[in-house]
């Protein structure tokens, strides 16, 4: 394998290159995906069918705390990558350890919110507006999801064989990954929840 | 008992079990067989494993021809039912499941695949690469579309086939209106085909990007891979849309949401709309490569470069930004309005522009040139002509007011046929018989492919252009019958007799196959077509690493100029080359997907958790598996290369 020591450890092998390239493309994928499902919550955001709207069942606190969480993950991932360019494997996992725990909570209130909705006859074949509501945030949550247990191998993966040009390109791509559920947050906490209150 | 009951057919006739036991004792024949002359062992190891891309690409091949009679069989069934007044062959309900399967199967089990063909096997070899970019996705890509179309098309055997249409409008695909789990094999086999389009998408983006010969810059790609690359963007962004409309019609279906429902505020139309915004991104998905192979093909065979390339390229990504904003003229008579329906009018006859300019290109390529009339070029020069009727009636349909008459009829039938035949099939049977001796060693009958060319032309002419005229009467599409009074049927009938043609012209393109399979010499050179690109500079058949030593590019027809201009492209010694190793995951993920699949259809949910985690173990143990690939040694290399020249 060749490798190019004048880069950053995820990218000093023409297949690490690759896989980056290709993950790029990939996310460009999931703002497609994304894109599709929030076109299709403008669409049905009005068709409520005398059931309940957003600004009915919305509350502040729980996003809120979301909000805090994942941005916080969004900034330890970043750290935690820092600390892998500088070649410090114990900080790297500390870092990506607590994301994941951040992560972890994430889902915790967000699994509370989805009671709460349900709990006041918010449910997914309640109407449009919630079907699409409770898709969108449930694909954004199942994504979440994935990427915890993800995080999970790699972790295991940079612990057991340290950094090497693989485990430290997944890292980085997973970091990719985990930045890019936090900007959906930030379209979904804009678009979604500040704009369905006001 | 109960459990078994909802496996059946619900609207069975003597033909479905006559298919039933026909393809049991196939699967049974082919299982006896491998087991007979001890193939499991080489089937396993030499392609169900494989993660070259030459194979993968034969595969995508033999699924395509296979999913072609299929699909074909399916229009002679609707052609003769329609060949005259009142017939009673097919009954409304078996009419609607075989329009519906046949256009699927027709655009994304043997269109789709048949491209994924070209641009596995060609891709690599046309821009001087050892493989693509990521070889194991690119094996599970196949493996998913494969298990995608296996699971549609056990449909009509077990539970029923879908009956919708290819587009499964919304409130008729509903529960209301469709109550078998037609179509939720619909929903479910082209999700699992569609995500391994997807990544195949990823996949040739990254590889034309970053794997390109050196010295190829982008404006010196060959034409294939330029039209494959726009493509390939058009996948990655259409195809997620797909993926979320097929799932939010999933959800509507089995889980009682609210997306397309008449009530609870759900909206039907939107379904029509997101629907197409991915449906007519894909026709250029399809018509786009098929303009590549036409590109290479014409310049090829009239012995000169290609009349604007630059123009060419501009235009594909004209065609592709279009492409997106089009959606809506495939229902102007929704009644969005006048000012919607006039831009969607615009943008559409828009398109008309970029698509000229390719035509007249290829015209001037020809003017001038030495042409040589080989079957591929047969197809091509037969392509210019039909295909240029197909968009002039495009533009008629284009126009939104003028639609309304239009709309629904055997006219759209006719001119989707009019570009999709002569612009996609004609360029698929093109660039088979175009590169069969770089896959197989030897060429097809150049009669009998000439006689299937012509045979294919006359049938189709036969089949399509009566369609035109009904359509204007007002035939509507999609009926089963029609009574005497209409006089429809003479018509109908010179359809059915073209329809007759086309198979024929299908069934000697299989003998072509067998006839030069046995006869055809064997002693051919590397290029036998005298042809301009870097995939005829390889040896025949391609050795596994496809180049000793790679390439060195300095114009756009770097093989043509090294022929004629003594460009020197292979420079230097033999390295060891590294290459993947084969892998056995994605083909037991994907038959995972296929369990996973058919019990979603059914709803059986245990089956559906089980298979759900096993799918995540595999990518599991994908992230945990440590493989560095294999290295080609030097000698090994120098030895390939001396048996290779000899021969």
């Amino acid at each position: 394998m060749k490798m190019d020591h004048s880069l950053p450890l995820e990218y000093s092998t023409e297949e690490n290159k690759l896989k980056i390239l290709g993950f790029w493309i990939f996310l460009g994928a999931e703002i497609m995906l994304f894109a599709t499902l929030f076109a299709t919550y403008f669409t049905l955001v009005g068709r409520t069918a005398g059931g309940p709207t957003g600004a009915g069942i919305f509350e502040i606190t729980p996003v809120l705390i979301e909000t805090l969480l994942l941005l916080t993950s969004s900034f330890t991932v970043g750290l935690g990558i820092h600390a892998m360019r500088l070649g410090r494997k114990k900080a790297m996992i500390g870092f990506f350890i607590t994301t994941l725990l951040l992560g972890l909570a994430f889902i915790g209130v967000e699994i509370y919110e989805f009671v709460h909705y349900v709990h006041v006859g918010a449910g997914l074949q309640t109407s449009a507006f919630t079907s699409i509501l409770l898709t969108t945030l449930g694909t954004h949550g199942i994504h979440v999801t994935i990427g915890l247990f993800w995080g999970l191998f790699i972790v295991l993966q940079v612990w057991k064989r340290g950094l090497t040009p693989q485990t430290a390109n997944k890292s980085f791509i997973f970091s990719l990954y985990w930045h890019f559920l936090d900007i959906i947050w930030i379209f979904i906490f804009s678009f979604i929840y500040l704009k369905g209150m006001m | 008992m109960d459990f078994f009951e909802r496996f059946a057919v619900p609207h069975p006739s003597f033909a479905i079990y006559a298919s039933m036991v026909a393809i049991g004792l196939t699967v049974v024949a082919v299982l006896a067989g491998l087991t007979y002359f001890k193939k499991w062992g080489y089937l396993w190891r030499e392609w169900l494993t494989t993660v070259d891309h030459k194979r993968i690409g034969i595969m995508y091949l033999i699924s395509a021809l296979l999913m072609l009679f299929r699909g074909g069989v399916d229009a002679i069934m609707m052609r003769a039912q329609l060949s005259a007044p009142d017939l009673k062959l097919l009954d409304a309900q078996h009419y609607n499941e075989i329009f519906t399967t046949h256009g699927i199967v027709m655009i994304l089990f043997m269109a789709m695949p048949f491209i994924m063909f070209f641009m596995n096997f060609v891709i690599p070899l046309q821009i001087g690469a050892r493989d693509v970019a990521f070889p194991r996705l690119n094996a599970l890509s196949f493996w998913l579309f494969f298990m995608g179309a296996m699971l549609f098309n056990i449909s009509f055997i077990i539970g029923g086939s879908p009956d919708a249409g290819w587009t499964s409008y919304f409130p008729l695909a509903g529960n209301e209106f469709s109550t078998s789990v037609g179509t939720n094999y619909y929903m479910i086999a082209i999700q699992i085909a569609g995500i391994g389009t997807l990544m195949t998408g990823i996949n040739f983006i990254t590889t034309i990007l970053k794997m390109r010969a050196p010295g190829m810059t982008l404006l010196k790609m060959p034409m294939f891979t330029w039209s494959a690359f726009i493509a390939n963007v058009i996948i990655v962004f259409a195809f997620p849309v797909l993926a979320v409309l097929l799932a939010m019609g999933t959800l509507d279906r089995q889980f009682g949401t609210n997306f397309f429902t008449m009530d609870n505020g759900g909206m039907d139309m939107l379904w029509a709309n997101i629907f197409w915004v991915w449906g007519h991104p894909e026709v250029y998905i399809l018509i786009l490569p098929a303009f590549g192979l036409y590109s290479e093909i014409i310049s090829t065979f009239a012995r000169r470069n290609l009349y604007g390339y630059k123009s060419m390229v501009g235009s594909m990504v004209l065609i592709s930004l279009l492409s997106f904003l089009v959606w809506a003229h495939h229902f102007f008579t929704m009644g969005q309005g006048a000012l919607t329906n006039s831009i969607f009018s615009i943008t559409t006859m828009a398109i008309a522009v970029p698509t000229g300019v390719k035509i007249f290109n290829w015209l001037l390529t020809l003017r001038k040139g030495k042409i040589v009339i080989t079957t591929p070029m047969l197809y091509s020069l037969l392509f210019i002509p039909l295909f240029t009727l197909g968009g002039v009636t495009g533009v008629m349909l284009a126009m939104s007011a003028a639609d309304y008459q239009y709309h629904n009829t055997m006219f759209l039938v006719a001119h989707f046929h009019n570009v999709i035949i002569p612009g996609v099939v004609f360029a698929m049977l093109a660039g088979l018989t175009y590169y069969w001796p770089k896959m197989f060693g030897f060429m097809l009958n150049e009669r009998i492919g000439k006689w299937t060319a012509w045979l294919l032309s006359i049938g189709f002419i036969l089949s399509f252009m009566p369609m035109y005229i009904t359509g204007l009467d007002g035939q509507a599409r999609r009926m089963f019958t029609y009574s005497e009074s209409t006089g429809f049927g003479p018509l109908n009938m010179v359809s059915f007799i073209g329809a007759g043609i086309m198979a024929i012209g299908f069934v000697l393109i299989v003998y072509n196959i067998y006839y030069s399979t046995r006869y055809a010499s064997r002693n051919i050179s590397n290029d036998p077509w005298d042809a301009r690109t870097l995939e005829w500079a390889t040896h025949t058949p391609v050795p596994e690493y496809n180049f000793a030593i790679t390439p060195q590019v300095n114009s756009i027809e770097a093989f043509w100029d090294m022929k004629k201009k003594g460009h020197v492209i292979f420079k230097g010694e033999y390295e060891k080359i590294h290459m993947p190793n084969n892998s056995g995951i994605p083909f037991i993920m994907s038959c995972i997907f296929f369990v996973w699949g058919f019990s979603f259809v059914f709803s059986l949910w245990i089956p559906v958790i089980v298979t759900t985690i096993g799918i995540f173990v595999c990518m599991a143990l994908r992230s945990f598996e440590n493989d560095h690939g294999r290295y080609i040694s030097v000698e090994e290399i120098e030895e390939t290369e001396t048996r290779l020249r000899g021969a």
